[in-house]
């Protein structure tokens, strides 16, 4: 079943069929404000959670991704890369920076679902 | 500044363009004259280099050239430089006379000490002014800057760990509000940084030193040492710093400190009285050498008798016969070696003791009396205006505000930033430390009057007042009577130009 | 106490304002232990006079280049700078300007980082050039970290023979580094090699083709890393475009020696590498308007926003010694710094054939650019002291017999005419 989850580091992430594509919340955008630069990682590397899986520069700050889920890199967005402003694009669209194999799905259920992330941002505010 | 749009001069009264040298029409002439060339038959092995396609202009247009671009700039000769825990201040013009002098100018690092007395002479003087303005008798000039400093003096707490037999003490303690570099330091070393919060005031506490340092192990056995700017990035002295260093001391650990806001103390408090084994100078704030808009930089250290022996070579050493030399790995074994080739930034060295003895004791203790003092009468004018999460207390050599007032009514830390570049001043260091959202980190430092401060106080003021009524459009706009307005950082990063090329 | 402009009523009435009856109620925060009582063991103030009379003192007990025949290189090197470079240096505007955090009141000190880059970037052959760094040496190091973060290796080879100076410091900071080795020569470089380091004109003055070094960074993986210390000979020799990293000492242009710094790093790379690489990069963009102008950027790389994870610790660059390197590099331009470089080329020339004709004195460069080896009939460190004791600057004394001399414009036939009658009567 294909669903959304977010992290509390503001990663959000689109599973469906074992996979997740991993991107960054509207909110972590706008934190960061305009991104000049994303490093992507290498394609085929088995990634434990919390394990940093990519860099999202803006003028100021430099943020990594995390690993929401451990699993095996399978495919890296190039494309966003090129064009920046793709990121803004949901995480199931082309907005989404790697796609994860994931190795136990079980471990979904550590995730937040939409309603507790929302409930999560405005607790932070 | 709207200017009237013409296509046949871009100048106006004092505002100057200037394009690249690679934009102008290419002299005949080299800007230097050479007696001619023997042609004598070339022994390098190699045919003679192609063209590399540089500029080429006669010395008025150079002058002119870079005369033009000079006055783009912001100086401390210019104005009032309120740049927190960087003190900009005034750079006395002896130094760079002294500093000319043939004898210290033109000798070469590698020339027999027998003709190179004076410089050693000049570098064990200033070693001991060191010693004693910092109760740490070694001193080591070579580090070239204040993150190479921190460097040296991390290196020295790692190597005596190892020749201690302590090589698997890895963790350095280090407050959330310290400078980028510290982290950046002790991860070079091979180190790994724990970070201590700041607690609400300000301040170390000792409930979060000691979490912090028995966390991995009751005994604090894997703790090599702590990193603490002291004065604080949050303008306040830590008033534990005793009983921290005791307890670090007590698990074996050393206390590096910081020494970018010693300008805060000296003269007035020495600290390896208050726990330091090892800090950095950096002469370019306390002992004034110009910052010459990013450098040349130099970051002595001072370290106690029991870490000297560790510490970077070279140093100089008097002899019995009275006459010095430099000490070198050969003469230390003990040494961690080399972290710069020759032995420092020796031009600086001669500027900062020409400044030491301009102020001596006397001069140095007023120094820091009235850098504090400076920046207390600010916190308590601006008090009012601007949120001060440390207020209703005393600061050291500089103060720190919040943007929380202003943020209400839309105008940040940035806006009011570039609002006093728009009404002739350099910014205060904004977003920094990183403890609180918007900090505005205010040293004045003590070669400034109480006339000039009175007027950045009124100018604080204003800029308070026209938010608080509504007045806030034109501070996103600002500054517009610059050579520049804002600048496009984003285009800048997202395809950087990074030189001048031939289309 | 000329330099503090408070007056005591200024001092009374600020600290009312305060709130505090005396300065030592701002100091409460200090443990007692830790203040000074009174003054520190240390002299008084002194006048303008005093200080220059006492600096004075200190600086004539030296042997100023000037005033002596000086054939000392090694990596620092006695040249002219034009007046101009150093008045336009003094200049208030450049000398005690700040780093250039605030793009819009610091163009003047942007476009000449933009200028001092694109000038690196031309002598080098390299696509992109930073802002500069400490010195030679830590440039060196800088750009061996550099190369071990790219290839994921942590084994560097020097090529050619490096600056002593520049080879320890490599050691002392790859210490930090578990598992790092250095080794030496062509034969060495493998998989496992992170760079090659080779430095031309090597520390004993010979000029290096790359050629076999490119071909066995290829096949190897490894990057090639060209160090250059004398900056003039670029002027001659073949650019180093083949390179990975070139990085070096540019301290003959524009800097006096002022007995071992500050000087000038330099530091250029390929453009794939670029944010791999260390040290401020000022780049081009426009204003609000539409205008060209000049910001620092890239930052991210840097160690005030990364913090742990910057690529290096170093925050500062060598900003008024850029400055003077670019003002006497637009002096030179084109032609004038050929002619520079020919002019050191052919006084190296005239000193070697005058040695030469030293009884027991043989020069053993078959190549060399403004400095080379001799082998004298005796210890090269006595004959150094010797000469020193004559008011001659000799060389470097390299282990046994062998000197190290260079010559540079400044050498005048008769600098030479002294040195060789007075070797004759020392040997």
């Amino acid at each position: 079943m294909a669903e959304f989850r977010y992290t509390k580091d503001h990663e959000a992430i689109y599973v469906d069929g074992g996979v997740a594509a991993v991107g960054i919340t509207a909110h972590a955008q706008d934190a960061l404000g305009d991104l000049v630069f994303i490093e992507l990682p290498e394609v085929g590397k088995t990634v434990a959670k919390g394990d940093e899986i990519a860099v999202v520069e803006s003028v100021k700050t430099a943020a990594e991704v995390y690993a929401p889920i451990a699993g095996e890199i399978i495919e890296a967005n190039d494309a966003v890369v090129d064009d920046l402003a793709l990121i803004s694009n949901p995480v199931n669209d082309n907005g989404w920076l790697v796609k994860l194999k994931i190795a136990d799905e079980s471990a979904l259920s550590d995730l937040m679902d939409e309603a507790a992330y929302d409930a999560y941002l405005k607790e932070i505010d | 500044m709207s200017l009237d749009k013409v296509d046949y001069s871009q100048d106006r009264g004092l505002n100057y363009e200037e394009n690249l040298l690679w934009e102008k029409e290419h002299s005949e002439h080299s800007g230097v004259d050479f007696p001619d060339l023997k042609d004598t038959p070339t022994r390098t092995g190699m045919d003679m280099r192609d063209d590399i396609g540089l500029p080429q202009l006669s010395e008025p247009q150079v002058v002119r050239h870079f005369v033009r671009m000079s006055t783009w700039n912001y100086s401390i000769d210019h104005g009032f430089f309120p740049l927190g825990s960087c003190t900009m201040k005034h750079n006395p013009r002896l130094n760079e006379k002294v500093a000319r002098m043939k004898g210290f100018a033109h000798i070469h690092p590698m020339q027999p000490a027998s003709t190179a007395q004076g410089a050693l002479e000049l570098m064990h003087e200033l070693q001991n002014w060191l010693a004693e303005l910092t109760g740490l008798p070694g001193v080591c000039l070579a580090p070239a800057a204040g993150a190479h400093g921190e460097l040296a003096g991390m290196m020295t707490i790692k190597r005596a760990h190892e020749q201690q037999g302590n090589a698997h003490k890895k963790i350095i303690l280090a407050p959330d509000s310290s400078h980028g570099t510290n982290p950046a330091t002790a991860v070079m070393c091979g180190f790994e940084v724990r970070s201590i919060p700041t607690a609400e005031t300000g301040r170390l506490s000792v409930e979060a030193f000691k979490e912090a340092l028995y966390r991995t192990d009751e005994k604090g056995a894997d703790i090599a040492g702590m990193m603490v700017t002291n004065p604080n990035t949050c303008g306040l002295f830590e008033t534990d710093i005793l009983e921290i260093s005791e307890l670090l001391h007590a698990v074996g650990g050393y206390f590096y400190c910081d020494g970018a806001n010693f300008n805060a103390i000296v003269g007035k408090a020495r600290p390896a009285d208050f726990g330091a084994d090892v800090m950095h100078i950096n002469l370019h704030k306390t002992f004034s050498t110009p910052h010459g808009g990013g450098g040349p930089g130099s970051g002595p250290i001072c370290c106690t008798e029991e870490l000297a022996q560790y510490m970077p070579v070279p140093t100089v050493i008097k002899g019995d016969d009275g006459l010095y030399t430099l000490e070198n790995e050969t003469d230390r074994p003990e040494t961690l070696g080399k972290l710069k080739a020759f032995q420092g930034q020796f031009g600086m060295f001669v500027r900062a003791l020409s400044y030491m003895m301009s102020h001596g004791a006397d001069g140095l203790r007023q120094v820091s009396e009235d850098a504090v003092l400076n920046a207390n009468y600010i916190l308590s004018q601006l008090s009012d205006d601007f949120h001060a999460p440390y207020g209703g207390q005393p600061c050291m050599h500089e103060c720190l505000l919040t943007d929380k007032k202003q943020k209400e009514h839309g105008v940040s830390t940035l806006d009011m930033a570039k609002a006093l570049v728009e009404y002739g001043y350099h910014p205060m260091t904004v977003y920094f430390p990183l403890v609180l959202a918007g900090t505005m980190l205010i040293e004045p430092t003590e070669t400034e009057s109480k006339d000039a401060i009175d007027r950045f106080i009124a100018t604080m003021k204003g800029i308070a007042n026209d938010v608080r009524e509504g007045d806030t459009e034109k501070f996103h706009s600002y500054p517009i009577s610059t050579p520049r307005k804002r600048l496009d950082e984003v285009k800048a990063a997202r395809n950087p130009i990074l030189r001048w090329k031939k289309d | 106490m000329r330099y503090l402009p408070q007056t005591q009523n200024a001092r009374k009435d600020m600290l009312d304002a305060v709130g505090a009856s005396s300065i030592e109620d701002l100091y409460v925060d200090i443990p007692k232990e830790a203040m000074v009582d009174g003054l520190v063991d240390l002299p008084n103030h002194k006048g303008e006079i005093e200080v220059e009379r006492a600096m004075s003192a200190l600086a004539r007990k030296n042997v100023a280049a000037p005033d002596s025949p000086f054939f000392l290189g090694a990596g620092t090197y006695f040249h002219h700078v034009p007046a101009s470079v150093d008045h336009i240096i003094q200049r208030s505007e450049f000398l005690t300007a700040y780093t250039p955090y605030q793009p819009e009141i610091a163009q003047g000190t942007l476009q000449a980082l933009f200028e001092f880059q694109t000038f690196i970037a031309q002598l080098t052959g390299q696509d992109v050039a930073n802002a500069s760094l400490y010195d030679g040496s830590t440039a060196t190091t800088e750009a061996a970290l550099m190369a071990m973060r790219i290839t994921k290796r942590k084994k560097v080879v020097i090529g050619t023979e490096l600056h002593p100076h520049y080879r320890e410091v490599l050691g002392s900071y790859m210490g930090n580094i578990e598992d790092s080795k250095i080794t030496d020569g062509l034969e060495s470089i493998d998989e496992q090699t992170a760079c090659v380091i080779v430095q031309s004109p090597d520390f004993f003055g010979n000029p290096h083709k790359y050629d076999a070094w490119r071909k066995k960074c290829d096949e190897s993986g490894a990057l090639l890393v060209v160090v250059v210390n004398e900056i003039v000979s670029l002027g001659m020799l073949d650019s180093p475009s083949c390179a990975d990293i070139v990085c070096g000492e540019a301290q003959s242009i524009g800097m006096p020696m002022s007995y071992g710094g500050p000087h000038l790093g330099f530091f250029a790379c390929r453009q794939k590498y670029l944010r791999q690489m260390p040290g401020r990069l000022c780049g081009m963009t426009e204003d609000a308007d539409g205008r060209r102008g000049f910001v620092l950027t890239l930052s991210t790389r840097e160690q005030h926003i990364r913090r742990e994870k910057a690529t290096s610790n170093i925050c500062t660059n060598q900003g008024l010694c850029a400055l003077a390197f670019t003002i006497h590099m637009s002096l030179l331009g084109e032609d004038g710094f050929k002619k520079l470089a020919r002019t050191n080329h052919e006084a190296a020339c005239y000193l070697a054939d005058a040695l030469d004709g030293v009884d027991g004195v043989s020069v053993i460069n078959e190549h060399f650019f403004n400095e080379f080896v001799v082998e004298l009939p005796k210890d090269a460190s006595v004959v150094v002291e010797d000469l020193a004791t004559c008011n001659i600057i000799g060389g470097y004394a390299l282990d046994g017999n062998r000197l190290l001399v260079s010559a540079t414009e400044m050498t005048t036939d008769d600098d030479v005419a002294e040195l060789v009658h007075i070797l004759a009567e020392i040997l």
